[in-house]
């Protein structure tokens, strides 16, 4: 392949499967957010703790890969229930400091607890014969992991915006988001539905984590280290909206590999600014609401 | 009776020689200044386990004399937690002598206090070359950046082959402090450097896809790449399978922290040629090691290897034994423990090493070791060139901050 | 003279007394009471009581000055933001550049310097960022600290990259006091430093100034409708603030010798926020009790375990959240303004009912489950405490599994029917 069609393929290929990785886990969190206006700094930790549950399976226990993921989003996102309906539940109408609080002591007291029963060691997982090494598609060959995940981002991409916007489910939660007063009093059921988009949430993001472990080893400290990247991906996208997510996710996600490939030295810098950029023009994010 | 007036005082003298020759066994303190938490915690672990280790089975040693750790957290590789536990540990508690120090930063903060206090530092890890010039005080029983990679330079050019090789390094003062090394001795060797790509800074891994792109593109004949030991090493690994440089034919060369004993075995069939310079593999045949691998599956477990870390942090420990056994006990001169120390030398679990007395700095083999699997199927480096007692070239070269 | 200029100049001239009187006004009502002097006396006995902490002393003092710095914007003026590290940080590598760079290492100057500099990136982000709120803000403020940081990392060749400007000598305070080992010289100054600007920052906020800035952050609708310069005010009292904020830098470097990029980081600015929360916002001396707090704490818990310290600093903070939502100096006014602590017992208890009703009891069935699975994870670590082991825990051991979990719910079902029962048998 010629070189400069060798390179943009490259920065795309992988930017895009750095996309997916950070739409899978990011997208909880601006649904989250859109819909109840929380801001759950915890997030990080639950895809921490997916991201565990996985490793816990598959070297402990003996599980595949993906039916590990499975299950471990399954779990996470049941246990995050019970920290929404116990806890989260009273600090809806708290102010945003609070939140804040809560959530990053939750973080913290997470982050000493799988110290504690996993060791501060980075953990890896053993993955299936298929997904290791490469794909050859005729003109280059492929890492197949990223692979894999462009295709998972792919269906799971799919699969949620069929949710939103065919079922009335999705719709339910569309209004919410758009007016949670108007929603509520035509008899949707908001707290319920919070509590489902939560847990659904979470277990997107245990399964982003469960994801992680290929592409930046797994430690406790993962809880807090990428949440900065979360944030910004929902900032950039806009709350509560699942295209938003998405569009934010694959800009920042091509544009930073892109970065770290052409001018290594600057590589972190390019997310920031386009971050500035788009913030300062669209202050809600590409489809936030004012 | 008469006799009886004697008693009281003769018992009294009695019990106080007694008292004082058992009051000659001194209490030792020692401030063991390590990552203990944070996304680093795994590497301050490794040498901990090795402290530990050591002091658990040579306690008897260095009887009547005890030793008492005070562990503090060395906190982030910035240098100011660092700074101020260890002077609170010099002021506060007391200490005689410190060791730890995994991070470069901390050792050049603590310079000046060091200085001040005169307090002997026995550094178990912290690699950036220049440091044991900062303090007469500092004594280094691990490594200088240019340790593995100079002779790296050498092998890969005239052993190996390598006529071109692209360099690749985490972006902070040890990455390119190891790969000015490299570069010195791979170019007087006759090679060229071509791309030199920074990735990214220490505190995260990055996804390192994108990095090892562009040295495929170049194809060199060998990649010389640095990463802090930890999880940075996996996911270099993974990278330079998945983009298929190996298949390229670009061979990955580094010092050991591109295969750190515990993590080698999640790397895959990617991590196989490798050939890495260091110190310590965990599968060295000599009669210390097997004895120290021994005790430490026997502590910690089968699924627990100690690393090149562990190895220093071991000798560490014994030369800090060592020096209190030989001044007997009276180690609160601290020029005098630093006196002792020069010139120390043991067969320890990496072979022979010595404290060299003009820098203060180590001086140790160095192994050209290659990644194989062993018929039991778990991964395994074998020594394929060794370079004897080797000396810190910075300092001999007096390059940079060296001089 | 004409009438219209008579009643033009006795209007401005009326303004210019009004706004004296307010001025006036608001200085007696805030006139120093006796209680302020208590942290003073207490940094003051700290001297001279715990004279081998003396370092770590200075660097709670620096904290103090940081977490004062941001009260102004988030206690007074209302501002979230994330980024307060950037100002902290440019101020300290004002100092640590000068130094080493420039050989300018006298202190006080460097000081004057950091603050000017600070307050130079202070107005500038402020002017352009302060238009915004919420998300966006918070967005916004961490990503500028963060590309200060980054483009630190890129001419590391000036800025030291991550090994940082070590080895920095400044010249003795004054030209007659050296620092020495243990501290004493940079306790003083940093002591001294601080009630310099700590004057400085309440003369503000008890002025008209300040009042207009409580007035933003209540209800910044209403200040538009009156006319006040909102976002002039935000961005005057932003820019102060990072200038305070670069003097803490600039005394953090000095007290340390020493600075590294690391003085940017999002970990920095989110500490100074919790800090600040713990103490109580909007309240001054918050910020003493916040971070001498959280210091002391952070201090003691690292020493009691290196390793696992951020759990009680996690926990620290969901207490706070769920009991003392206006950080320790609230709860001191709480229990002030309310004398005896019969009288908040009734209080709380005249929200409840006065019988056992439904929802009591289900709220102590809800919490025996929460017991149960506490007491589970309890028992897990005590006995196993590695997540692998987890089945054959439940294999190996089935009646000490089942004993911890009867633990944990009854001890938890217990707590909450006393504390049920206590509140309302107060009303009774």
């Amino acid at each position: 392949m010629p070189q400069v069609a060798n390179i943009v393929v490259s920065i795309l290929f992988d930017g895009l499967a750095y996309a997916m990785f950070l739409f899978i886990t990011s997208v909880g969190l601006s649904v989250t957010m859109g819909l109840m206006g929380f801001v759950n700094l915890a997030h990080g930790a639950f895809a921490m703790a997916g991201g565990y549950v996985v490793v816990s399976l598959t070297r402990s226990y003996g599980v595949g890969f993906i039916p590990s993921l499975m299950i471990a989003a399954v779990v996470v996102g049941l246990v995050s229930i019970r920290f929404e309906r116990r806890l989260y539940r009273r600090f809806y109408k708290a102010t945003d400091l609070e939140q804040v609080l809560l959530t990053i002591g939750l973080a913290f007291m997470a982050i000493a607890t799988f110290t504690y029963f996993y060791g501060p060691i980075p953990k890896s997982v053993p993955l299936p014969d298929w997904l290791e090494g490469d794909v050859n598609l005729g003109f280059r060959a492929f890492p197949s992991y990223r692979a894999f995940l462009i295709v998972l981002g792919a269906v799971l991409t799919a699969v949620l915006w069929y949710a939103f916007e065919r079922t009335s489910i999705g719709a339910k939660i569309r209004a919410a988001v758009d007016n949670r007063r108007m929603a509520e009093s035509v008899g949707i059921n908001v707290d319920r539905l919070f509590t489902l988009t939560f847990a659904l949430g979470s277990g997107l993001a245990a399964l982003g984590g469960g994801l992680a472990i290929q592409l930046f080893g797994l430690t406790p400290y993962f809880a807090v280290l990428y949440l900065v990247l979360f944030l910004i991906v929902v900032a950039v996208g806009g709350l509560g909206s699942l295209q938003g997510t998405l569009l934010a996710a694959l800009v920042l996600g091509i544009i930073d590999t892109g970065g770290k490939y052409l001018i290594a030295e600057a590589g972190g810098f390019f997310i920031y600014v386009i971050t500035v950029i788009v913030l300062l023009i669209k202050p809600a994010g590409f489809y936030g609401r004012e | 009776m008469k006799i009886f007036r004697w008693l009281g005082p003769a018992a009294l003298a009695l019990s106080v020689a007694v008292w004082s020759s058992g009051a000659q066994a001194a209490t030792i303190k020692i401030g063991v200044v390590l990552p203990f938490s944070g996304p680093n915690a795994d590497l301050g672990h490794q040498i901990d386990k090795a402290f530990d280790l050591y002091v658990k089975m040579h306690a008897k040693d260095i009887a009547p004399h005890k030793v008492q750790i005070i562990k503090r957290d060395e906190g982030p590789p910035t240098g100011a937690q660092a700074k101020t536990v260890t002077t609170e540990l010099i002021t506060n508690d007391k200490v005689q002598m410190l060791t730890g120090f995994v991070f470069s930063p901390s050792a050049i903060a603590l310079a000046p206090v060091i200085n001040k206090a005169k307090v002997p530092m026995v550094i178990a890890n912290a690699g950036t070359a220049w440091i044991t010039n900062l303090s007469p005080y500092y004594v280094r029983l691990s490594f200088s950046m240019w340790h593995p990679a100079y002779p790296m330079g050498g092998y890969a050019a005239k052993t190996i082959g390598c006529k071109t090789a692209a360099v690749a390094y985490t972006d902070f003062p040890p990455g390119k402090d190891s790969v000015l090394a490299f570069k010195t001795a791979f170019e007087k060797a006759g090679g060229k450097v071509g791309l030199s790509i920074p990735m990214g800074s220490p505190a995260q891994v990055p996804d390192f896809t994108p990095f090892m792109q562009r040295v495929k593109d170049a194809h060199p004949d060998c990649l010389y790449a640095f990463i802090p030991s930890g999880a940075h090493a996996t996911g270099l690994m993974k990278a330079y399978g998945e983009v298929g440089l190996k298949k390229a034919g670009v061979k990955l060369i580094g010092p050991m922290d591109l295969i750190p004993d515990n993590k080698l075995q999640d790397m895959g069939d990617a991590a196989i040629g490798t050939v890495v310079m260091g110190h310590y593999a965990v599968d060295l045949d000599n009669a210390a090691n097997k004895m120290f691998v021994a005790a430490w599956h026997k502590e910690y477990g089968e699924d627990s290897y100690p690393d090149f870390m562990s190895s220093q942090g071991w000798d560490t420990m014994h030369a800090i034994f060592d020096t209190i056994k030989k001044l007997n006990g009276n180690v609160s001169d601290g020029a005098k423990v630093v006196g002792a120390l020069k010139g120390w030398s043991t067969d320890g679990p990496r072979g022979h090493v010595m404290i060299d007395p003009a820098t203060r700095d180590i001086v140790q083999d160095e192994r050209a070791m290659e990644v194989y699997r062993k018929p039991d199927g778990k991964l395994g480096v074998k020594v394929v060139g060794t370079t004897k007692a080797v000396k810190d070239e910075c300092k001999i070269l007096k390059v940079g901050r060296c001089k | 003279m004409a009438a219209s200029d008579t009643t033009a100049a006795t209007g401005a001239s009326e303004r210019v007394a009004a706004r004296d009187r307010a001025a006036e006004f608001l200085l007696r009502q805030h006139r120093f009471k006796p209680a302020e002097s208590l942290p003073w006396l207490i940094a003051i006995a700290v001297y001279f009581l715990f004279p081998d902490r003396l370092t770590f002393g200075s660097q709670v003092l620096v904290m103090v000055l940081f977490a004062l710095s941001l009260d102004l914007i988030l206690g007074y003026a209302g501002i979230v933001t994330l980024g307060h590290a950037a100002f902290f940080g440019v101020g300290a590598y004002t100092v640590g550049l000068g130094a080493a760079r420039l050989g300018w290492s006298e202190p006080i100057s460097g000081l004057v310097a950091a603050a000017i500099v600070a307050g130079i990136v202070g107005f500038i982000s402020g002017w352009f960022l302060l238009r915004y709120r919420g998300l966006t803000l918070l967005m916004l403020t961490l990503a500028t600290a963060i590309m200060i940081l980054e483009t630190g990392n890129f001419r590391s060749d000036i800025s030291g990259g991550y090994d940082g400007v070590p080895g920095l000598i400044f010249d003795p305070l004054v030209g007659l006091f050296d620092y020495d080992l243990y501290g004493h010289t940079n306790y003083v100054y940093a002591l001294i430093v601080l009630a310099l600007c700590f004057y400085f920052v309440r003369r503000i906020v008890y002025s008209p100034f300040g009042q207009a800035l409580t007035g933003i952050r209540e209800n910044v609708r209403r200040m538009h409708a009156i006319g006040s310069p909102v976002h002039m005010r935000l961005v005057t009292v932003y820019t102060i603030a990072a200038a305070i904020a670069g003097v803490a830098g600039a005394l953090f470097t000095q007290t340390n010798a020493y600075v590294t990029l690391t003085v940017f980081d999002f970990e920095v600015s989110a500490k100074v926020m919790v800090m600040l929360i713990l103490g109580g916002t909007g309240r001054l001396y918050g910020a003493f009790i916040g971070a001498a707090v959280y210091m002391i704490l952070e201090d003691h818990l690292s020493k009691l375990s290196p390793t696992f310290w951020s759990f009680g600093i996690g926990l620290l903070l969901l207490v706070t959240v769920l009991f003392a939502r206006h950080g320790i100096l609230g709860l001191v006014e709480d229990f002030g303004r309310l004398r005896f602590a019969g009288r908040w017992l009734k209080e709380r208890a005249a929200a409840q009912q006065p019988a056992w009703t439904r929802e009591q009891w289900n709220a102590v069935g809800i919490s025996a489950f929460d017991g149960a699975l506490i007491g589970l994870a309890v028992g897990f670590a005590v006995n196993i405490g590695s997540a692998d082991l987890l089945v054959t825990w439940f294999t190996d051991d089935p009646l000490g599994v089942l004993g911890w979990t009867a633990a944990g719910a009854l001890l938890v079902a217990a707590i909450n029917a006393v504390y049920l029962v206590l509140t309302s048998r107060a009303a009774a």
